[in-house]
């Protein structure tokens, strides 16, 4: 099956059977390494993409449910080396631990600071409620996440 | 990792190509919407389609309508957007609130109503691997002979553990079906049978279309749920209140309690206690006491089944609560 995908803004095609999972096209095929798979059902939410600008888990995803539809992965928010202000926050605050649920949780909180520009705690936390972090730190998370909203108020609204 | 197995898929664009594929292809296809249950049951070999059709290109399955009578659901409406609706958050709160709880944040934006209604049924010893269910010798919902939460059962009693199912029963809600031998429509109440194998009367090439809701004034529900973490998981146990006042009292009153078996349990003794009267904490606490009566939890799903049983008088009360007088009628 041909199946046209918009991978971090590039135009990708590739040849694949249906049933193969979005998760292991962009793995494999494409080389994206960054969205991980965890318990590979559902449930963890380490393989979390963005699928027409939505959080998905990739694993809950065929392939041939893919065409002509766009998707990001972690690899897609920096611009080359540039981290964004949600990346370098992440860092700085201890958002980012062991590393395993780092990419689905900068995916979901993309998400939720693309909608919401001034996001609660609460609001946060349920945005992330698919993404499971066994080191427990998800109050470093959610402090990143804040962190990196502010930034990017800032950002947009330019130096004060 | 748990990889799909073998499928050929196909994705009509209208609802009229996904009828006449269903009937070309018969009882070798099942229908996927989101896919959030239907591909982990896949991995875990628990249902095995040789052909997935796919309803995400039939647009006219999107999307809430309502006006003055009725809320009309489309059945490929993501749960996420039923969820925050202006329309049902008014005249189906026990919809919006039940919706609002599926699975995690990530399932909501993949899985849909429609989804949702027909899920299959869950259990312990079926939602497993195909290695471990081999190990245990499999069950009667698939490949075995056996019950292994009912010994010598000889009926499958895995748990419906749809959400929207509670909700839309109380609510009185109409299912539309579209199938190679035409359309037709079920209440919500006639949706499930008591088979944990198969809970639906639904045909397996019948395509659930429209969800459609009664709007009536004076009317209020509430869903409440029990799950072991509260940010994303399946039921524990369910359960959705409706009741219609007429001023300050109760005149019509419905409950429906799930996650227990394969159909979600209507509370009827509920109803005939609650019928005249007017919400007070003793009626709640007696209507708390007769749902505990008549609903038993079995050790189909997760948990200590004492505990989930002891947890139905929490969330009677917790529902009821949130279920008092709409303000215009109390002030009559």
């Amino acid at each position: 099956m041909r199946v046209e995908l918009l991978v971090n803004g590039q135009e990708r095609v590739v040849e694949m059977p249906p049933m193969v999972r979005l998760l292991d096209v962009l793995r494999g095929q494409l080389g994206l390494i960054g969205a991980k798979e965890g318990c590979g059902e559902g449930e963890c939410g380490t393989c979390t993409v963005m699928l027409d600008g939505e959080p998905v888990n990739a694993c809950l995803v065929a392939i041939g449910q893919c065409n002509g539809r766009e998707i990001i992965t972690v690899e897609g928010l920096a611009e080359g080396e540039h981290l964004t202000p949600l990346q370098q926050c992440m860092a700085d605050h201890g958002g980012a631990q062991c590393g395993i649920c780092t990419p689905g949780m900068l995916i979901a909180a993309e998400a939720l600071l693309r909608r919401e520009r001034s996001p609660s705690d609460e609001q946060i936390r349920a945005a992330v409620a698919g993404n499971i972090c066994r080191c427990t730190g998800y109050q470093r998370i959610v402090i990143s996440i804040q962190e990196a909203a502010a930034a990017r108020r800032e950002q947009s609204e330019g130096p004060r | 990792m748990l990889p799909l197995p073998v499928f050929q898929h196909h994705s009509p664009s209208s609802l009229a190509e996904a009828v006449s594929l269903m009937a070309e292809l018969g009882d070798r296809a099942r229908l996927i919407a989101g896919g959030t249950d239907l591909l982990p049951n896949m991995k875990h070999g628990i249902v095995e389609p040789e052909h997935l059709v796919s309803l995400r290109a039939v647009t006219e399955l999107n999307g809430v309508q309502h006006d003055d009578a009725h809320i009309v659901i489309g059945a490929m409406t993501r749960l996420v957007d039923i969820a925050k609706h202006p329309a049902v958050l008014e005249h189906a709160p026990a919809l919006a609130e039940a919706t609002g709880q599926v699975g995690g944040p990530h399932h909501r934006r993949m899985g849909t109503l429609g989804g949702n209604l027909c899920l299959d049924t869950r259990c312990v010893y079926i939602n497993q691997t195909y290695f471990w269910r081999e190990a245990l010798g499999f069950c009667l919902k698939k490949d075995g002979t056996v019950c292994h939460v009912v010994k010598s059962g000889k009926k499958c009693v895995a748990a419906a553990s749809n959400d929207s199912a509670p909700a839309l029963m109380v609510l009185g809600a109409e299912i539309d079906l579209l199938s190679p031998r035409g359309k037709r429509t079920l209440s919500a109440n006639d949706f499930y049978t008591t088979d944990g194998i198969y809970n639906q009367s639904r045909k397996l090439d019948e395509i659930v279309t429209h969800i459609r809701i009664p709007i009536l004034a004076d009317r209020v529900s509430a869903f409440e749920k029990l799950r072991r973490r509260g940010a994303i998981d399946y039921p524990l146990l369910n359960c959705a209140i409706r009741i219609d006042y007429k001023g300050p009292q109760i005149d019509e009153f419905d409950m429906v309690v799930s996650a227990l078996a394969a159909r979600p349990k209507r509370v009827k003794a509920a109803a005939r206690l609650a019928i005249g009267k007017k919400p007070s904490d003793a009626l709640t606490k007696q209507l708390a006491e007769v749902a505990f009566k008549n609903c038993k939890p079995l050790t189909n799903l997760d948990n200590d089944a004492d505990w989930r049983r002891d947890m139905i008088r929490v969330l009677v009360r917790k529902a009821l609560e949130r279920a008092r007088p709409p303000v215009a009628s109390q002030a009559t």
